[in-house]
């Protein structure tokens, strides 16, 4: 059987990541946090895609991915938080000791067992997706509106986390947080198993992802952001993909958001500020939009120049980033992935989207 | 239900109801305001309206460059925040040049020197910025945001290492005190500077906009570009000019903020999204939109704080704008007209 480059692409990135890394480990050869470290790039590839999806191929700019993330991590940090205080035999978390409130808040209720956090995690951001998208949607507001509403409500709500009142940890956020399943989150072990089942759930997203843009609803999408009022015209209700589109992205990020929460131990606001979902759409635009793997090669790509940046001269970061605004908008506008094709284009390889090209004239 | 029917009637244009209701309703708004104001014995009511109108002033400063550039060439430009971050760093080295070179002691002169100085610092940098950057990107809108947020990104941290983390200008003394009208209610010089400011620009703009040459110019390649250019305008130098006066406005925006604020890097980012929605509720490159919508927002904005705690006040401002793009998705004003979706 020849296998195409494009699966011995994808087959070598999980082999490296699925054996290389942990075998690397057991023989001492990569620490635990470097691999933990992965683990959680690999979640921001996940949200990444999510935002792949809603801005690559549907065309429509959210600015509120990073939003969704902390929605999927307050609801897993919120379960392992009220593990971790029946642990210590309290009746509540400390935050809330603190601001003299004697009950549980009803919405924390859900919360103490494992499926319900993970499904709410789930459902939460992708019903308040659904919500907001409808408005949104409805009402025709597209391209830079649509930019800046769903800004200024990443904003809104960033404040609204940041509040004590709201019983979410004010500015701290959720933090200490001790076991998951059972399993001792501090224990090397734990750290490895939560890293294979965060990189098995970038390959199951990445596989929804695939599916969902090569099927015939995907192609919908596509055309939706090549051209609108034409999709419309064909008798397609463009509001009910939009919407569909948003709510699958929200639900990604849901699902990052609560992969994370374990491997840092901490959530809070400051990962839903207006500055971390441009940071996501950066990821994108630089990885290649509109191409999965440009979006999980961007995430991982430049979540690991700033881990090197920020160690090796932290000033120098913020600049080295903002340089990488402006110079993958104004010269990679397909980013890495774009860059590639060029120079394969260059020295005579054809690939998929050039096939693709040349079959339709 | 049956309201349901009525919201969509109204979207629709089908209003059948009576003529008089939205008067009506506008008369009850001003009437409710003028009679809490005459009844307000405290004055705290007047003070929230008077800070909210100059809130409003400082966004209406912000958001006009934000709108003309907008209108006129379909750039999203987020490091508008950081001119206004720019001019008020100007005043700031104005100060400094003043006491430790001149070593002036009245603090008067530093401020009215730092009006004009922030003002063209301030436009210069953003005529650098247009001609490296922003040229590429003439109506791509959302590639603009992403590179020019990168800019942003770069002018805070520059202005971090320069300047430190939080420097303060003084208060000029001519504009310490306040207008007292009676034994509670006093109108702090500073905020009343800021709205004749805002008033003065305003008028200067709206006369350059309709009686210069370079006025018509900008407004006919907001409205057709390429006509513009057959008929012998130089829309590049048009985009060039124009970027100058949007950003020149903010720097002057900033120069006013260090009478109410600390100066700090990102001090544009607060405003900048308020200044967004400002531009979107008052539609696109509308001169007019953008005064409504920036007093319309600062107004609500202080008058909510005053019933709920300042974020609740934002939230539910958030939520207002987008109850209100549901009626109007192209802001106060819109065009008149059909016009192609795109």
């Amino acid at each position: 059987m020849q296998l195409k480059p494009a699966k011995l692409i994808n087959i070598l990135f999980i082999l490296f990541f699925a054996v290389v890394l942990p075998v690397g480990n057991m023989l001492g050869l990569v620490s635990v946090n470097s691999i933990s470290l992965w683990g959680r790039y690999f979640c921001f590839a996940i949200a990444a895609l999510g935002i792949d999806l809603i801005w690559g191929y549907t065309g429509i700019m959210s600015m509120c991915q990073a939003f969704f993330f902390c929605l999927g991590g307050y609801c897993m940090g919120m379960h392992l938080l009220l593990k971790a205080t029946a642990l210590q035999q309290q009746l509540l978390p400390e935050f809330m000791t603190w601001n003299d409130i004697t009950a549980l808040p009803w919405f924390c209720e859900p919360f103490h067992g494992f499926v319900p956090a993970l499904i709410l995690g789930l459902l939460v951001p992708a019903a308040v997706a659904f919500v907001i998208g409808y408005f949104i949607f409805k009402s025709r507001i597209k391209g830079v509106y649509m930019a800046i509403i769903t800004q200024a409500l990443a904003l809104s709500m960033y404040l609204l986390f940041l509040r004590n009142e709201t019983n979410l940890g004010g500015t701290n956020g959720l933090t200490g947080f001790k076991t998951v399943l059972g399993f001792e989150l501090h224990k090397p072990g734990t750290k490895l198993g939560l890293y294979l089942v965060t990189l098995a759930m970038l390959c199951v997203a990445y596989g929804c992802c695939y599916k969902i843009v090569h099927s015939k609803f995907g192609k919908v999408l596509q055309a939706i952001r090549d051209s609108e009022p034409r999709v419309g015209y064909t008798a397609y209700r463009v509001l009910h993909y939009k919407l569909a589109a948003f709510v699958v992205a929200a639900a990604l990020g849901g699902l990052a958001g609560m992969l994370y929460v374990p491997q840092t131990g901490i959530i809070t606001p400051g990962r839903m500020d207006v500055k971390a979902s441009v940071e996501m759409l950066m990821w994108v635009a630089l990885g290649g939009r509109g191409n999965l793997k440009g979006a999980v090669i961007g995430a991982l790509l430049v979540n690991c120049v700033y881990s090197y940046c920020t160690s090796v001269f932290p000033q120098g970061w913020l600049f080295i980033l903002g340089m990488l605004y402006i110079l993958t908008v104004l010269y990679f506008d397909k980013g890495f992935l774009g860059l590639f094709e060029k120079i394969g284009s260059k020295i005579g390889i054809k690939t998929n989207s050039e096939r693709y090209a040349t079959g339709s004239k | 239900m049956e309201l349901l029917l009525k919201i969509n009637e109204i979207k629709s244009g089908k209003w059948t109801g009576p003529k008089w209701l939205w008067p009506v309703i506008m008369a009850g708004a001003v009437l409710f305001f003028t009679v809490r104001v005459a009844t307000d014995s405290s004055g705290t009511y007047v003070q929230n309206l008077f800070s909210g109108i100059s809130l409003g002033s400082i966004l209406i400063l912000v958001s006009l460059g934000l709108a003309i550039v907008y209108g006129l060439a379909g750039i999203i430009n987020m490091a508008h925040g950081e001119f206004l971050m720019i001019g008020a760093y100007t005043t700031y080295s104005v100060q400094v040049f003043f006491t430790n070179v001149l070593h002036v002691q009245s603090s008067n002169w530093f401020f009215i020197t730092a009006l004009p100085v922030s003002f063209i610092v301030a436009g210069l940098a953003g005529l650098l910025l247009e001609r490296l950057i922003i040229r590429h990107l003439y109506a791509k809108p959302l590639e603009s945001l992403l590179a020019t947020w990168g800019v942003s990104l770069i002018l805070i941290q520059t202005a971090r290492s320069l300047f430190g983390d939080l420097t303060a200008v003084k208060l000029p003394e001519m504009l310490a005190g306040g207008w007292k009208i009676n034994e509670n209610l006093v109108l702090p010089y500073n905020r009343l500077f800021i709205i004749a400011l805002t008033i003065v620009v305003l008028v200067a703009l709206y006369r350059t906009l309709t009686a210069t040459r370079l006025g018509m110019q900008i407004r006919a390649v907001t409205q057709n570009r390429s006509m513009s250019a057959c008929l012998g305008i130089n829309t590049k130098r048009i985009d060039a000019m124009t970027f100058f006066i949007g950003s020149g406005l903010a720097g002057l925006a900033g120069c006013a903020m260090t009478l109410i604020g600390n100066v700090v890097p990102d001090m544009g980012q607060t405003y900048i999204v308020d200044a967004f929605l400002t531009v979107v509720i008052g539609g696109v490159g509308k001169l007019l939109g953008t005064i409504t919508a920036g007093l319309g927002i600062g107004i609500f904005s202080k008058v909510l704080e005053a019933f709920f705690e300042a974020v609740y006040g934002k939230v539910l401002i958030l939520l207002l704008i987008m109850l209100f793009m549901q009626f109007k998705p192209r802001g106060i004003f819109p065009d008149k007209g059909r016009t192609a979706a795109d």
